[in-house]
C-alpha cells in the first residue's frame, strides 16, 4: 500500500544553517508517527514544510502520493481539506467562540446548513471531552488542556484522515497530558486516523506511537518503537536511555 | 450515488455505496432527502457497499434515521450497523441539553432590549471613566515617583520613543505643515486679492499656523502614528503576558512602560511643533514670493508685524498638553487589552480616536481660555 505521507530528500536551509539535509520519512496508513529531535533539529520547519507553509530548496513532500511542493494553490487547497493539524498553541482564533472555531473549516469546504454545522461542531467538541459549555467560550476563558483539545476538534472538523499535532501534550499536567494521549488512541482506533505527531513527552511517545522518526544531523532515523531505542546514535542513546526515560523503557520491555 | 433504493411489496431496501466523507456532505445529503418514504413502510438498510463511512457521513444517517423513526417508520439495518453510528450516539448523549444552556439569553425575560443595551452601555461606560482615571492617577504618581530618582525615569527608554515618535515623524510633519499653509495661503490669497487687502494673508498664514495648525495638524498626526503604536505595542505585551511577567519580577510596568512613553511624547511633540511651524512660515513665504509676488524680506517684516511676542508660546505651549493626551490614551487602551487579537484591534482604534478627539477638545477649551485671558 502507498504511503499516506511521504517525503524524500528534503532539504532546508537558511542562510548559511542546514536544517534538513535529505531527509526521507514515511507514514502509512493508520499509524501513529511520532517525530523526535532536540531542540533546533527542524521538527517544526519539516512540520511546516509538510503543510505547504514553506517551500523547500530540494525533495519532494506527498500527501496521498501527490508531490504537493509541485502544486497549483486551488489543488493544494484540495490537499489541504483533507488533512487536520493541531498547533503547539492551539493556535486558535482568538476572536471566535470554539464553535466557531471549529466551524470555520467546515464554512469553507463544506456545503452544510447552518444547523447542521452547529450541531456537528458541537459533536466534535464533545468527541474530543470538551464540556458543552465551552463550545460558547472564547479560547482565552479556557485553560491550557482544553485549548490542546479545542485545537484537536477544530483539526476534526472535516474529519481527515491525516491528523498532524504538534507537541500536543506540551505544557499539561502529567494527568492530563495522559488524558490527551488517551483521547489520541481512541480517536485513533474509533475513526482510523493517521497521526503525525511531534512531542517530547517520553510517555506520550510509549503509549501512542507505533513508530518513531527522529531526526538527528539534518536526516531522520525512523523505525519502529521497539527497534529505535536500539539505535546506536549518541543523541538517540541519550534521548532514550537518559535517566528520564530508563524508567518507562523498563516497563514498556516488561510488559 | 452515495444510496440505491431497492422498493418491494413491504419493504425499501437501501443499499449504500461510496465513501461517504465529510467533503462529499453536500451530495449526501440531497441523496437522502431524495429518497421518499410513505409511512408505515420499513425500510432495511445495507452497508456492505460503503467504503468508508467517517463522522459527518454518519451524522448524515443518523439525522436520516432519526427523521424516518420520527415518522413510525421501522428502521433495520441487514447485518451490524456501522460502529460510527454507536460513537455517535454516546458523544452526542449529553450534549443537547446542555447546547441548549449553553445559548443563554442576552437579555433576561422580561427587559426591553434597547433599554438593557442603553443600561449595560452606560454602567460599561461609567466603570470605563472610574478606571481611566485611576490610570491616569498611577500614572502620574509613578512620575511623580520618578522624579526624585532620576535613574527611575528610565532615561534611555525616553530616549527611545523621544526618537520613535519625534526624529522619524518629522518628514511627514513637514510634510503636511508645508501643504496645510500652502492651503490656507491659496485659499485666503482668492478671497482677499478682490478687497486688494494681499498683504493679509501672511497675517493669516503666520497667525493660523503658529497658533493652531502647526501644533494641532502635528498632534493629529501623531495620534494617528504613535498612539496606535504605543496602544498596539502595550496591548500585545498584554497578549503575551509581558506585562504580567515584568509585575511578577517586581518592576512596575508603568514605570518602565507607561511613563517613558508619555515623557518621549511631552518632549517629542513639542520639537515636531517648532519643525512644522518653521516649515509651515517657510511654506508661506514661498507661495507669497511665487503667487502674490512679494518680495520675502516684505514677507518678513510683516510676519514681524502680524504675531503678538506670545503668538509662538501660545501654540507651543499646548503641545505637551496634547503630547500627555495622546499618551495617556495610547497607553490606557493598550494596557486594557485582554484576551484576544481583536480585541487588540478594537482598542488601538478607540485609543486613536480618543486620542484626537482629547486634543481638538483641549485645543477648543485652551481657544475659550486664551480669549478670556485676552492673548
Amino acid at each position: 500500500m502507498d504511503p499516506v505521507l511521504e517525503v524524500q530528500g528534503l532539504v532546508n536551509r537558511f542562510g548559511t544553517q542546514l536544517v534538513h539535509d535529505g531527509l526521507n520519512m514515511q507514514v502509512a496508513q493508520d499509524e501513529v508517527f511520532g517525530i523526535v529531535g532536540g531542540s533546533g533539529s527542524g521538527k517544526s520547519v519539516l512540520l511546516r514544510t509538510i503543510l505547504g507553509l514553506q517551500r523547500p530548496q530540494a525533495g519532494v513532500v506527498r500527501i496521498g502520493g501527490s508531490d504537493i511542493t509541485q502544486m497549483s494553490p486551488p489543488q493544494l487547497r484540495a490537499v489541504k481539506a483533507r488533512y487536520g493539524v493541531s498547533f503547539q498553541q492551539g493556535a486558535l482564533y482568538s476572536g471566535l467562540t470554539v464553535l466557531q472555531n471549529v466551524q470555520l473549516p467546515m464554512i469553507e469546504h463544506l456545503q452544510l446548513t447552518a444547523a447542521a454545522r452547529d450541531e456537528l461542531a458541537l459533536l466534535k467538541i464533545c468527541l474530543v471531552g470538551l464540556p458543552a459549555d465551552a463550545a460558547a467560550k472564547y479560547p482565552a476563558q479556557l485553560s491550557g488542556g482544553m485549548v490542546k483539545r479545542a485545537a484537536l476538534a477544530r483539526a476534526l472538523a472535516l474529519d481527515p484522515s491525516l491528523l498532524f499535532l504538534d507537541e500536543p501534550t506540551s505544557g499539561l499536567d502529567p494527568v492530563s497530558a495522559a488524558a490527551f494521549d488517551e483521547l489520541v488512541l481512541y480517536l485513533q482506533q474509533h475513526l482510523r486516523l493517521t497521526m503525525v505527531m511531534i512531542t517530547h513527552d517520553l510517555d506520550t511517545i510509549f503509549r501512542t506511537c507505533n513508530r518513531v522518526g527522529v531526526i538527528v544531523d539534518g536526516r531522520m532515523e525512523s523505525d519502529t518503537l521497539e527497534r529505535i531505542v536500539d539505535h546506536p546514535h549518541p543523541w538517540i542513546q541519550a534521548y532514550f536511555h537518559g535517566e528520564r526515560a530508563r524508567e518507562r523503557l523498563g516497563a514498556a520491555r516488561g510488559a | 450515488m452515495f444510496v440505491e433504493v431497492e422498493r418491494s411489496a413491504s419493504q425499501v431496501g437501501l443499499q449504500l455505496t461510496g465513501a461517504w466523507r465529510a467533503l462529499e456532505i453536500a451530495d449526501i445529503e440531497r441523496a437522502l432527502a431524495a429518497i421518499d418514504l410513505a409511512a408505515g413502510t420499513a425500510v432495511r438498510i445495507g452497508t456492505q457497499g460503503l467504503t468508508a463511512l467517517d463522522l459527518t457521513g454518519a451524522w448524515a444517517l443518523r439525522e436520516f434515521l432519526q427523521r424516518a423513526r420520527g415518522r413510525g417508520i421501522e428502521v433495520t439495518f441487514s447485518g451490524a450497523p456501522p460502529d460510527q453510528l454507536r460513537l455517535l450516539d454516546e458523544t452526542l448523549a449529553g450534549a443537547d441539553a446542555a447546547a441548549a444552556a449553553a445559548a443563554t439569553p442576552a437579555v433576561p425575560p422580561g427587559h426591553d432590549p434597547v433599554l438593557t443595551a442603553i443600561g449595560r452601555y452606560a454602567v460599561r461606560a461609567g466603570a470605563d471613566m472610574v478606571e481611566g482615571l485611576a490610570f491616569v492617577g498611577r500614572a502620574s504618581i509613578t512620575l511623580l515617583r520618578g522624579l526624585t530618582n532620576f535613574r527611575r525615569l528610565r532615561p534611555i527608554s525616553v530616549a527611545r520613543h523621544v526618537y520613535d515618535t519625534g526624529i522619524t515623524a518629522v518628514p511627514i510633519v513637514a510634510l503636511i505643515a508645508f501643504l496645510i499653509s500652502v492651503i490656507i495661503a491659496y485659499m485666503s490669497a482668492q478671497q482677499l486679492r478682490g478687497l486688494g487687502a494681499d498683504i493679509y494673508v501672511v497675517d493669516l498664514v503666520a497667525i493660523g499656523v503658529l497658533r493652531e495648525l502647526g501644533v494641532l495638524l502635528t498632534s493629529i498626526i501623531v495620534a494617528g502614528r504613535s498612539g496606535s503604536a504605543f496602544a498596539a505595542e502595550l496591548g500585545s505585551m498584554k497578549l503575551n503576558e509581558e506585562v504580567d511577567a515584568l509585575t511578577a519580577t517586581g518592576v512596575d510596568p508603568f514605570e518602565v512602560l507607561v511613563v517613558p512613553r508619555l515623557l518621549g511624547l511631552a518632549i517629542a511633540l513639542p520639537l515636531l511643533t517648532i519643525i512644522a511651524d518653521l516649515v509651515g512660515l517657510a511654506g508661506g513665504g514661498l507661495l507669497c514670493r511665487y503667487l502674490l509676488d512679494m518680495p520675502l524680506t516684505q514677507f518678513v517684516g510683516r510676519v514681524n508685524y502680524a504675531i503678538s511676542p506670545t503668538t509662538f508660546w501660545v501654540g507651543l505651549l499646548k503641545a505637551p498638553v496634547f503630547a500627555v493626551l495622546i499618551g495617556l490614551a495610547g497607553c490606557y487602551r493598550g494596557m486594557q487589552v485582554r484576551g484576544s487579537a481583536r480585541e487588540l484591534g478594537r482598542l488601538v482604534t478607540v485609543a486613536v480616536v480618543q486620542a484626537i478627539f482629547f486634543v481638538i477638545l483641549a485645543d477648543a477649551l485652551f481657544a475659550v481660555l486664551f480669549m478670556k485671558m485676552d492673548i
